[in-house]
């Protein structure tokens, strides 16, 4: 389960204002967040991730407490079992694509049934200038879940994709999302993707909170 | 022609090529992507080689590291390491005068890997250390190629801080451009050829293993 209460001052431009957020999401949910730019959308991934400390709040992943401002505890990213998919993907250009998961876990079984899941078997030793954005996308996806995650945080991961590939790409997500049975939540500005893809949806406006539950499946 | 001054030069060049990579990795580390207003400041101090006279340089140098200067003579008495007129010296003098080159190299290298594949790193699992040894290092190659051959470079051809500091010890100090100097100095020409067509040759190799090295990586 995934339980969250994040308060932290944003900027957007000369706008200043406060990102204040409280979820709970059972465990193997899928989180839809969705706003628009500058909404704080991103800042909510990577205050999760570990890679921006919020002002105050706490954050617990199962019986684990990440963050808690009351007893300065701060879990960094290394220490966090979190997959993170970037809005650009983030593959390391130096790596193949097994590289890129090698260098997430070294085992080469679980690479193997990662690229199994992500169909990617056959670009394995391509490195990520040979991909397209799908098989990026799908390379970053089972990088991020090559360590075995208690959380699947995904930003913005269909943006950069047509619309006929992002349709694809979604319900490839979903699918994989559902074999892992992982905690996960998605950023995204797009109403339909979230409202088609994700058990809960959380509306930001500005840093307030719209709350919604759509029942997916 | 003597030998000797080529292989003094080579030396020299290879030590302050590797202090070099040592000391400017963790500094143009901060420069890239440190917050903290003051390394502005700290980066303008490292860049004033670029622009100050050797001479200068050297002469500020010699005055602070000569044996009658505290550093110096610290030096002296706890390690028995003469800094001035010595191959240490011009060490020094060369590391000084290299350490824009070395530093705006890496400094562009580094800055040129995405932040975003650092955090992607980190959410890996994998610590700092790690992050700049196989991901930050192997996708700055080109720029860490540039520092070392623009370094190594300058540092066989440096002539004023060279001899500011170093003097002109045979075998010991005297490098190729102090004895291109030295030849001048004496009217002869053909000797002084000999020596400079090598630094031009050396020169023009390293430039062009440079330019290769951009193209390769400008078709990736």
């Amino acid at each position: 389960m995934l339980s969250f209460y994040l308060v932290k001052q944003l900027r957007a431009g000369k706008r200043r204002f406060c990102l204040e957020l409280e979820y709970d999401l059972p465990e193997g949910g899928f989180l839809g967040v969705r706003g628009p730019s500058g909404s704080g959308k991103t800042t909510l991934v990577r205050c999760l991730a570990g890679l921006d400390r919020p002002d105050a709040g706490h954050l617990r992943v199962g019986k684990d407490v990440w963050y808690d401002s009351s007893t300065n505890v701060f879990i960094r990213p290394q220490g966090r079992r979190v997959g993170y998919v970037a809005q650009d993907y983030a593959l390391f250009p130096n790596m193949t694509v097994l590289g890129n998961l090698l260098y997430a876990n070294p085992d080469r079984d679980t690479a193997a049934r990662l690229l199994e899941l992500v169909r990617l078997d056959a670009q394995a030793h391509q490195f990520p200038r040979e991909l397209s954005g799908g098989q990026r996308q799908r390379t970053a996806l089972a990088r991020a879940l090559a360590r075995g995650p208690e959380l699947l945080l995904l930003d913005e991961p269909l943006s950069a994709l047509d619309e006929e590939l992002r349709e694809e790409l979604g319900e490839e997500l979903l699918r994989i999302q559902r074999t892992t049975g992982i905690t996960a939540v998605m950023v995204s500005h797009s109403k339909a993707e979230v409202s088609r893809l994700c058990s809960e949806v959380l509306e930001l406006r500005g840093g307030a909170l719209d709350g919604e539950r759509l029942a997916v499946y | 022609m003597e030998l000797a001054p080529f292989l003094v030069s080579l030396r020299l060049g290879a030590w302050v090529t590797i202090l070099l990579l040592v000391v400017c990795f963790p500094l143009a580390w901060a420069f890239a992507r440190a917050r903290a207003g003051w390394t502005v400041f700290l980066e303008a101090l490292t860049s004033l080689p670029l622009v100050l006279a050797p001479t200068v340089l050297g002469f500020y140098l010699l005055v602070a590291l000569s044996p009658r200067s505290p550093v110096g003579a610290f030096f002296q008495s706890t390690f028995g390491l003469r800094i001035a007129f010595s191959f240490v010296g011009i060490v020094v003098g060369g590391c000084v005068s290299g350490l824009p080159f070395m530093l705006t190299s890496l400094k562009t290298g580094i800055l040129g890997v995405s932040p975003g594949l650092l955090e992607a790193s980190y959410t890996l699992g994998k610590g700092r250390l790690r992050t700049i040894l196989r991901i930050v290092i192997p996708n700055m190659r080109a720029a860490l190629f540039a520092g070392i051959v623009t370094t190594y470079a300058h540092a066989i051809g440096e002539f004023g801080i060279v001899l500011m500091i170093g003097g002109s010890i045979p075998g010991v100090t005297k490098t190729v451009s102090i004895a291109v100097y030295e030849h001048v100095e004496a009217l002869d020409f053909s000797g002084a050829q000999v020596y400079s067509i090598a630094l031009v040759a050396a020169s023009y190799v390293a430039i062009l293993a440079l330019l290769f090295m951009q193209r390769r990586g400008a078709r990736r």
